[in-house]
């Protein structure tokens, strides 16, 4: 029962939020769309004008480009299959009963908090540096040569600090999902004689689909946009082995300072994202709705 | 629990998840670890750990010879700031959206998470442009708004599902009383808000305190918070782990301890409450 006024109050109390995510979504995007079509060189301010779709077709033809869009869903699908997986596991390990399931949590939650540089500052000096590293010294006393994370295997190396940041996110909602399961119902099948393999297919997984259906959404929208930790770690490279989309977007703006091509990037990954989000949301939206 | 749990049941899955636990928390450990050893203790093959040389010296050189104390403030000031700034905007919108709620409240509410789906470097370049041309470059209050407007649509959500457990019959009860809409606000609303508002701000800070995509390409060093400064610091490849690892600790320390206050409502907050 809301009265004009109210209902009013309410429209003005909206406003600021509505129209300043507007703004903020629009200005910039339409800006972008502008300058994806015209020629634009911080390093040649002379020349300008309308250049249709050039700077669209460069990042077409540019082998970069499908290397980065590569690595960008080898990224994604990496840690999402890890989080998942042993997000899962991890969460069934805790859901027994432990001594001291609070601090374990607290150990466990832990990576989540880290920021982006400082993992891979950890990972890429403290654990995967040759000389240095925790893990070179590992290799060493079985006699092996260090492995070069970062140059051999730079992507590979980028999936598994961002991994290990996720994982306590997916454990955390994987196991919030496992707790409201009730008892009883676990219970009644142990009676009956339901094998632990059986539990988990039928009763505990069903549960949780709609926990993992979150995780997955949640996560994709982050891991597009990974940045600080290929900042940190490889800057895109060697050459640009560990490129994503986001990086090579970067990389024309700051470093090769071509406002054109990389407006142009910046609309196929807004297109690329859609696409994504669709999915994911109607995909969700069945969940969600179930 | 009725579940019958042998002893050697419930061991068993102490050290199993214990262990587990360890190793994912390990990197961390390490990480402070290596902060108290000296340089050449840090870098020393095969790694020490009970013969290490162990010093305060890495923290208080971090703290004294470098701009630490600056990064750190410009990290303090624009996590708080985008945070009470994005507060101010959402909890008015939020109130109204899950109190007086109109047909299109839920594609309002999908259209702001939505805006989370746009890649943040996709507007790169105009706010790259806009800043400098604005003198917002380089500015704790170019940060502060740049982070207030991609945490803002979490800030909503967040808020709007913890209204939304308030009852109703509390406000029609004060209406009755004829409590005008700004009392409501102050005296009815507010104090059962508090909590929601509370965890709402705690997960932006933390949010934003970790943030490392426009902090590093929209500063460069004026404004530059803690994550921009690892960032570039971490350049130099193999050098001072020592000081590296003194500098990290106190980077990720206080988002590290309210995080862990806030763990329970870090689920709920970043699934839009989805999973509780």
């Amino acid at each position: 029962m809301s009265t004009q006024s109210t209902r009013l109050a309410s429209r003005i109390m909206v406003a600021p939020s509505v129209i300043v995510l507007f703004i903020w979504m629009i200005v910039p995007l339409a800006m972008t769309l502008y300058f994806s079509f015209r020629i634009y060189r911080l390093l040649s301010p002379d020349r300008t004008g309308w250049v249709g779709f050039a700077n669209y077709t460069w990042f077409f033809k540019s082998p970069e480009f499908w290397l980065a869009i590569s690595n960008t869903l080898a990224l994604v699908l990496g840690v999402l299959i890890i989080t998942v997986v042993l997000g899962t596991l991890i969460a069934l390990l805790i859901d027994q009963p432990v001594k001291g399931q609070g601090v374990l949590r607290i150990l466990v939650i832990a990576p989540f908090f880290v920021m982006p540089p400082v993992a891979a500052m950890i990972w890429d000096n403290l654990f995967m540096h040759p000389q240095n590293g925790l893990l070179g010294a590992v290799s060493r006393a079985f006699g092996a040569e260090p492995i070069l994370y970062m140059e051999q295997y730079p992507m590979a190396s980028i999936i598994t600090i961002v991994a290990w940041e996720w994982l306590p996110f997916a454990t955390l909602i994987l196991l919030t999902a496992m707790q409201s399961l009730s008892s009883e119902q676990l219970e009644a099948a142990e009676m009956d004689g339901a094998s632990a393999l059986n539990r988990f297919r039928y009763i505990i997984f069903p549960h949780l689909t709609r926990a993992i259906t979150v995780v997955i959404l949640i996560e994709t929208i982050f891991l597009l946009g990974i940045f600080g930790e290929i900042f940190t770690a490889t800057q895109g490279g060697p050459g640009s082995a560990s490129t994503t989309l986001p990086y090579m977007i970067f990389k024309q703006a700051i470093v090769a300072k071509d406002i054109g091509r990389a407006a142009a990037g910046g609309i196929i990954a807004v297109i690329l994202a859609n696409i994504v989000a669709f999915f994911l949301m109607r995909s969700i939206g069945k969940n969600l709705d179930a | 629990m009725a579940r019958a749990v042998t002893p050697r049941r419930k061991a068993l899955n102490t050290v199993a998840a214990w262990s587990v636990a360890l190793i994912i928390f390990f990197p961390v450990l390490w990480m402070i670890l290596t902060s108290f050893k000296t340089e050449p203790s840090a870098v020393a093959m095969p790694p020490q750990l009970f013969s290490a040389d162990w010093t305060l010296e890495n923290y208080s050189e971090v703290w004294a010879r470098s701009d630490y104390p600056r990064f750190f403030w410009n990290s303090v000031v624009i996590s708080v700031g985008s945070t009470l700034l994005g507060l101010a905007i959402a909890i008015p919108a939020a109130w109204s959206m899950a109190f007086v709620p109109g047909k299109r409240t839920k594609d309002l509410l999908m259209w702001m998470l939505s805006t989370k789906m746009m890649p943040a470097v996709a507007v790169l370049i105009p706010m790259y442009l806009i800043f400098q041309r604005t003198g917002l470059f380089d500015t704790k209050t170019g940060l502060v708004l740049a982070l207030m407007l991609m945490n803002l649509p979490i800030i909503v959500w967040m808020l709007y599902t913890y209204f939304k457990e308030i009852p109703g019959e509390i406000l029609e009860a004060s209406r009755m009383d004829g409590a005008s809409l700004w009392k409501e606000i102050v005296y009815v609303l507010t104090p059962m808000a508090v909590p929601g508002i509370a965890s709402t701000m705690l997960l932006n800070v933390i949010l934003a305190w970790n943030e490392a995509f426009w902090t590093i390409t929209l500063t460069t060093t004026k404004a530059a918070p803690l994550s921009a400064f690892i960032a570039s610091f971490s350049s130099p490849q193999g050098l001072f782990y020592g000081k590296l690892s003194a500098a990290s600790t106190m980077a990720i320390a206080p988002i590290l301890i309210l995080g862990w206050f806030s763990q329970k409502q870090l689920v709920r907050g970043l699934t839009f409450g989805a999973v509780k």
